[in-house]
């Protein structure tokens, strides 16, 4: 569907291109001014995913790679809904993860870290935001890893979502964190996000009582999408 | 972490991080030797006898093809319909050569004043928010002359944004390359 543009993306809620301390984005950061042209019916509306598509696993990535058994590790459920700028739910928003197995190793060609492989574990899994915008998926929790930046830098336990909101505008992709990791703040992607408050907004919540008892604890994070204005005469007034 | 509005009554998006080296495992398995998941975008949006294929490589800073790059393309149908007609694919660089390449078809004008475009999203490690530029056609030189959206930006600048026809190559192929930085840097779009 098309409709009303989109507000600009606020950019201080996001990492700059060119953040040093993350060295491999000195070489891929352009440095020319952005062009913000008017948004067209293209930049307006977007692909869209259907709950058909989805294969009974794509959502359990603690079975869905089997080779007999189940993958190891922490068992959790991640969930939490998907929101515009406007606080209104966004059904149908399809959410594609991947991510490290329990011991920080990514099922991947290019990933030589020592930690072994998990047989039963792909570390890629899929959902799609139902009618209110809540979304599932089970998983194990990943593992933290080092990696080649100042010296052997370590990534804290993350997932990386990407997201496909009603529209183009909406795209994203992120990582989430998880609450109590230590590992966080000395991170050198994290720290690309300036504001150590827009960090938070990545951090994944313990949310005990919504455990599956003597199964997987639970953890609760919300996404949120470009919204909306509510008027066209909005966007001229701020478009210019 | 509940969200709860700001003064103005509205959220704050989630903030966006980089897709990193693994993107293919998430987004795009077939190119790591798995099978695709049911319906996952690929690069081929289109494969009617019409279709047209771009290809090209994403050159950074020291003149480097990104080999692990994710890249995803969004446009207009024939008939230049968007929404449920619009045609969406992703396809990623080559780990080797850099090179990606997609299928798809040229997409009709939108709209009286609008040259035909296709949307060009790129991710990749060191990419911390995705990089949006606009795929146009040299055929289409004198719509994009014309189009109000290309006005504010520079002829010279103007040119990193149509693609190559291949000189010898199959009808309908056209190659774009992008320059992340550099004299030729590729403009990039907030939209
Ligand atoms: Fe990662």
């Amino acid at each position: 569907m098309s409709g009303l543009p989109f507000y600009r993306r606020e950019r201080n809620q996001h990492p700059p291109a060119y953040s040093p301390g993350y060295k491999s984005s000195v070489l891929r950061a352009p440095f020319r001014p952005l062009v913000s042209p008017e948004q067209t019916e293209l930049d307006t509306s977007g692909p869209t995913f259907g709950h058909d598509m989805l294969g009974p696993l794509d959502n359990d990535l603690i079975r869905n790679a089997s080779q007999g058994g189940e993958a190891l590790g922490e068992r959790i459920i991640v969930h939490g809904r998907v929101l515009d700028e406007n606080a209104r739910p966004i059904p149908n928003a399809l959410i594609e993860v991947w991510q490290a197995n329990a011991g920080g190793r990514y099922a991947h060609t290019n990933d030589g870290y020592l930690a072994p492989l998990d047989p039963n574990f792909s570390g890629c899994g899929r959902t799609i935001s139902d009618a209110e915008g809540y979304y599932r998926f089970r998983t194990i929790r990943p593992g933290p890893y080092p990696w080649p930046n100042n010296g052997s830098d370590w990534r804290p336990a993350h997932i990386h979502m990407s997201i496909f909101g009603e529209a183009f505008s909406q795209r994203l992709i992120t990582q989430l964190y998880f609450e109590g990791d230590p590992l966080i703040p000395l991170c050198p992607i994290v720290n690309t996000i300036p504001d150590p408050d827009v960090v938070q907004r990545l951090v994944a919540r313990l949310d005990f009582k919504n455990q599956m008892p003597f199964d997987s604890l639970a953890y609760r994070f919300d996404i949120v999408l470009r919204g909306r204005r509510q008027t066209y005469f909005e966007n001229r007034e701020e478009g210019a | 972490m509940m969200r709860e509005p700001s003064k103005d009554g509205r959220l704050k998006e989630t903030p966006s991080q980089t897709a990193g080296p693994y993107v293919h495992i998430g987004t795009a398995p077939q190119s790591i030797g798995r099978e695709p998941l049911a319906n996952q975008p690929g690069p081929v949006a289109y494969d009617g006898p019409d279709a047209i294929t771009i290809e090209g490589v994403i050159y950074d800073g020291a003149g480097e093809p990104v080999r692990d790059a994710m890249v995803e393309f969004w446009g207009a149908d024939a008939q230049g319909r968007v929404g449920e007609h619009g045609l969406f694919g992703r396809a990623t660089t080559d780990f080797k050569t850099g090179e990606f390449s997609f299928r798809t078809v040229k997409p009709g004008q939108m709209r009286e004043g609008l040259a035909p475009r296709i949307d060009f999203l790129i991710f990749a490690r060191g990419i911390n928010l995705h990089l949006h530029t606009r795929i146009y056609f040299p055929e289409d030189r004198d719509l994009i002359h014309d189009d109000p959206e290309l006005k504010r930006v520079a002829p010279k600048a103007r040119a990193t944004l149509i693609a190559d026809r291949i000189d010898g190559g199959a009808k309908g192929a056209y190659r774009f390359d992008v320059n992340l930085q550099g004299d030729n840097e590729t403009v990039f779009f907030d939209v």
